[in-house]
């Protein structure tokens, strides 16, 4: 009876600290309600702790003592459950500060975008830009450079006009430098101060920030003039769908027919358009911050579709701190621009060392016939005015 | 190649006459995140 007595006292004993992870009110009792060990142990761990016995004791004004007596005017919250209210950002808060976000002092959502701007987000860069070179130099090595297969005519047609090459160039230019300022803003702390110094960096980052800022304007222009002059050639036909069964002749064989522009062309222009419209638009919210908000809203709309529950996901947050909203737009920025710069790095390849006569087209101007004739099947038959193949290109 | 030293000059003068349109209007970025220099108008 004895042993069983104690056995049970021993169960009783290993039974204690889950009891008290069930019960955490009465297992804060040690500590007078506030954190115990099991708290900051679980705190360390990354789990989710229910800190409603903090956040929730900020005082109460209903209790308040009268303002004649000792601490009445501090209208029945303590200093400690200001502090509270202040890290749980339930205090009421003025200030003569009249910018945007000022009323926000603590804001718990920076701390999971640090580290994921730390992280992860580094990893995508370096993983994305470096996998899109390696497969380059692979299908370079593999494929080697796209040649002219037919005789070369020694005859040039205008392929783009020096107003389409202008607006190309912009684009271009200004992309390349806001490419790498961008990448120099994002791997800063990481990776450029450990390797040159604070001092090198300090003047490398202000000068990035400076160009990366005002180089902006350029892209925008560029997307514009761009988007105006192509756009026309670029919407979606029946010739698409027969370029892309056919990989554009990539990996061999005939190039089937297109007209100015192929389907492969077509999606770099629509991936610039959409893509750069909305690096340009997280790009004017991050240049006036706090003026544009575009994430809130937007998490409230795809929330009340129930679209996060489609794929199993809680509810997108929702209202956002004026901070947040800048977080997340930073991410979106250089999330969608470094998915653009990746296929533009394609681009580039295919424009260039990738495709024999290629880089005449926004070189000079011109592209070699035969060029056209392999390439633009249906585009070379229109410009030099014959009869158009009516089994290939319809 | 003249479209393209035309698309580098207009890139230059694009910028720098954002950062000075923007300036002049007040609406540079930084000014969006601080505070104006004379806050405090009394003591």
């Amino acid at each position: 009876m004895l042993r069983l007595l104690g056995l049970l006292a021993l169960m009783w004993t290993f039974a204690v600290p889950s009891f008290a992870q069930e019960m955490p009110a009465d297992a804060r009792a040690a500590t007078g309600g506030a954190q115990n060990l099991e708290d900051i142990m679980r705190r360390q761990e990354g789990a989710k702790i229910d800190d409603s016995f903090r956040s929730d004791l900020t005082g109460n004004p209903d209790v308040a003592a009268a303002t004649t007596d000792q601490l009445g005017t501090l209208g029945g919250a303590s200093d400690p459950d200001l502090w509270r209210a202040l890290r749980y950002n339930a205090a009421d808060i003025t200030t003569q500060v009249r910018t945007p976000a000022a009323t926000t002092l603590m804001q718990d959502g920076g701390m999971w975008w640090l580290s994921f701007r730390e992280g992860p987000m580094l990893k995508i860069a370096v993983y994305l830009l470096g996998g899109t070179l390696l497969l380059l130099t692979l299908f370079y090595l593999i494929r080697g450079r796209l040649r002219i297969h037919g005789e070369k005519t020694g005859r040039t047609i205008v392929r783009f006009k020096a107003f389409e090459r202008f607006g190309h160039w912009l684009l271009a230019s200004s992309f390349i430098v806001l490419g790498i300022t961008g990448l120099i803003s994002l791997f800063g702390r990481k990776v450029l101060i450990p390797a040159f110094g604070h001092e090198t960096f300090s003047f490398l980052a202000v000068m990035s920030k400076w160009v990366h800022n005002n180089i902006s304007w350029a892209f925008m222009v560029a997307l514009v003039i761009i988007f105006v002059a192509w756009v026309v050639h670029n919407l979606p036909d029946r010739t698409d769908l027969r370029w892309l069964a056919r990989a554009g002749g990539l990996f061999g064989g005939e190039h089937p027919p297109a007209k100015k522009f192929n389907a492969g062309q077509k999606l770099i222009f629509w991936s610039v358009i959409v893509l750069g419209g909305s690096i340009s638009l997280s790009g004017l919210s991050l240049l006036f911050p706090f003026e544009i908000n575009l994430f809130g809203h937007t998490f409230s709309t795809l929330n009340s579709w129930g679209l996060p529950k489609l794929f199993g996901l809680n509810d997108l947050p929702y209202p956002l701190s004026p901070q947040e909203e800048m977080q997340f737009a930073q991410l979106w920025h250089s999330i969608v621009s470094l998915v653009l710069t990746a296929i533009i790095f394609a681009h580039i390849y295919l424009g260039s060392v990738g495709m024999e006569g290629a880089f005449d087209a926004m070189g000079k101007g011109e592209v070699e016939e035969q060029w056209a004739r392999e390439h633009h099947s249906i585009w070379a038959q229109e410009v030099l005015g014959e009869p158009a193949n009516s089994k290939e290109n319809t | 190649m003249k479209s393209f030293l035309m698309a580098l000059v207009a890139l230059i003068v694009i910028s720098i006459s954002a950062n000075l349109i923007l300036q002049q209007i007040g609406l540079s970025s930084s000014n969006a995140s601080t505070s104006f220099g004379n806050v405090r108008i009394s003591d």
